[in-house]
């Protein structure tokens, strides 16, 4: 890839392009990236970065991290925060699936224990977590009922049985958004949505079983901590999935409205429809800042029955209860949302709407927001790599702050998924990853190729680059032995 | 078919062209394409079930972006994969365009259709409705 002339390096790992680069950029562009990741990412990144710079109330700099690639408005891995009372809101900064994110579950298990029955395990899964292509879930509800777990997210799953005290602790925001106001959703996002609490999805969401092994991890005191020194070879569960048809029509809903009153009721131009926007306190800010709020509780919710179904599963396969298979969770941590946070600018604490889309709150040691037992670690960070590859545990720094702690939220595609589908085959993929000892279950091996390790970035690199930024601290490696797609 | 898949643009993303002599013939090859993205094989799809559409919006690009996202909320709300068996698209002046369709599909199976990628939504990125020589052409990015 060609990298622009008007790049500069800043430090190693950070590199900016200046206002002049184009028309209307309010603020420099900054991205989060080594020699090798920046120049493996494709020109899109950068022109959708600096368009990023020309929202209005945009505050620092608009940013990418060392997993950028070409998204729709912002780039995948972007990062702004606007002054709510003079900036905008943008579906495009989030994107149409609000508040997908990543969710690690421990076990007290070794690989040791689970191997003889990993794929019992794993069909169990598969049979058990709906995966692909609309399908509906587990958790059978009337519309008015999904309206309360829009707007109760986590709440509503533990008065239902679903979940446990610990687990809201150990959700960002406790698993609920306040002020999610289901009257701002429409007819038809909860008519797509309803249906689909404990769902799975498809594209690169996923559940899998994962190993820590002892030399892979890199921070022994924070590994223990986040309660990953159990037992050698300790079994842990990542699983990546969003807010399904309800939140990606709620996007829909919202970015159409903001298309129709953006220019002609508030003035406001911009460089590309994905970014349509409306200012912050307006009644139509207002109404998507609280339908997205619902989206992402329901993503919370779904992610919560889900465990709800991997702690039943196990509990069967290894005929132990939850609590004596310690399954408790790691962290689950939201990727595209906006939120209001206060952080420094220019010496004074302020408040910001901070969007993140493909990029991961990441709040250092002492921040308020996070669980009294990782005051000292700072917050668990899940960065999921390729199936192929493995994924990472990470925390947050203090010295996060120039990028509203912010960091990575997975690999970053280098491949379209039109070329991945022409480079592998998805049945050849799964002989061959059984074979390295990855036991694959999916519906879709189109979609399976699709996800094959080459087709993303070395997630060791982008890992490492977060660290050497100073956003988060890698903690241990996970590899994998087993996945469910859709 | 009258669509093509592109690798060129936003790479975790699927974007295609589509073309047809008529707006009709346009609409419907950008129906086949988001199907094929679905299912593997949209042959399978058999018309056992059917739903009317009726649209209005102010550009072709608009009402192209509302005509898939029927086709994506019906996969999610009632799991049926459609494609039209019959549309009309009609215009009074410049800034107004009204779309009549008849969906025609069944209830997702996911042995039969070889089930591909879930579509979450039609992005506004390249999105574009043009007259080219002999007919129409349109770019689209669907979010999956």
């Amino acid at each position: 890839m060609t990298t622009p002339a008007a790049l500069k390096r800043i430090a190693d790992t950070i590199w900016e392009l200046p206002m002049s680069y184009k028309e209307g950029m309010l603020v420099p562009a900054r991205i989060f990236a080594s020699e090798k990741l920046v120049k493996e990412m494709d020109a899109g990144v950068f022109e959708q970065v600096c368009n990023v710079a020309t929202l209005p109330g945009i505050q620092r700099y608009a940013y990418c991290m060392p997993d950028g690639h070409w998204g729709y408005g912002f780039p995948i891995g972007g990062l702004a925060a606007m002054d709510p009372g003079s900036g905008v809101i943008s579906p495009g900064g989030i994107g149409f699936d609000i508040n997908c994110g990543m969710r690690l579950v421990l076990t007290n298990l070794s690989a040791e224990e689970v191997l003889p029955r990993l794929h019992h395990l794993v069909d169990r899964l598969f049979a058990r977590i709906p995966t692909g292509v609309g399908c509906h879930g587990f958790v059978k509800l009337k519309q008015d009922e999904f309206r309360q777990v829009a707007e109760q997210g986590s709440r509503w799953c533990l008065k239902h049985a679903y979940a446990t005290h610990e687990d809201l602790e150990m959700t960002e925001e406790g698993g609920c958004f306040s002020g999610a106001d289901a009257s701002d959703v429409s007819v038809k996002a909860v008519e797509r949505g309803f249906n689909q609490l404990g769902t799975l999805g498809s594209g690169n969401h996923y559940c899998e079983i994962q190993v820590v092994q002892p030399h892979n991890i890199m921070d022994a005191e924070r590994a223990e901590a986040f309660g990953l020194t159990m037992v050698p070879n300790q079994v842990v569960i990542m699983f990546h999935c969003g807010s399904r048809g309800f939140g990606h029509q709620v996007a829909t809903d919202y970015l159409k409205l903001f298309l129709g009153v953006m220019e002609r009721k508030y003035g406001i131009k911009i460089r590309d429809r994905e970014l349509a926007c409306a200012p912050f306190h307006s009644p139509e800010g207002q109404s998507y800042f609280s339908a997205m709020k619902c989206a992402v509780n329901m993503a919370f919710a779904n992610r919560q029955v889900i465990l709800h179904r991997i702690r039943e599963v196990f509990s069967d396969v290894f005929h132990k209860s939850p609590e004596e298979l310690a399954m408790r969770m790691v962290y689950d941590v939201a990727h595209n949302t906006a939120k209001l946070e206060r952080h420094t600018v220019n010496g004074r604490v302020k408040e910001l709407l901070v969007h993140r889309k493909g990029s991961t709150r990441a709040f250092g040691p002492g921040a308020q927001g996070i669980p009294k037992c990782y005051d000292k670690t700072g917050q668990p960070v899940i960065i999921g790599g390729s199936m192929e590859t493995g994924s990472y545990l990470l925390a947050g720094m203090s010295s996060g702050a120039d990028a509203f702690f912010t960091t990575a939220h997975g690999s970053g595609r280098t491949m379209s998924r039109h070329e991945a589908k022409k480079q592998f085959r998805g049945d050849k993929l799964q002989h061959d990853m059984e074979q390295r000892g990855i036991y694959v279950r999916t519906d879709s091996f189109g979609g399976l190729a699709e996800e094959a390790g080459a087709a993303y970035k070395d997630i060791d690199e982008v890992v490492l680059t977060t660290e050497l930024a100073g956003l988060s601290k890698r903690v241990a490696r996970l590899v994998p032995i087993g996945n469910i797609k859709g | 078919m009258p669509y093509e898949f592109r690798g060129d643009i936003a790479h975790a993303d699927i974007a295609f062209d589509a073309s047809g002599s008529t707006l009709e013939e346009l609409f419907s090859a950008a129906a086949e394409a988001t199907l094929k993205v679905m299912a593997e094989d949209p042959t399978a799809v058999r018309p056992t079930e059917t739903v009317r559409v009726s649209l209005a919006e102010e550009s072709l690009e608009m009402l192209l972006f509302e005509f898939l996202n029927e086709l994506i909320f019906y996969k999610d709300a009632r799991r049926l994969l459609l494609r039209p068996q019959w549309l009309e698209i009609g215009s009074e002046g410049v800034d107004s365009y009204q779309l009549q369709a008849a969906l025609q599909g069944e209830e997702i199976d996911a042995c039969r259709h070889q089930l591909d990628t879930d579509v979450k939504a039609v992005t506004m990125l390249r999105l574009s409705v043009h007259q080219v020589p002999g007919g129409w052409q349109a770019t689209v990015v669907l979010d999956v």
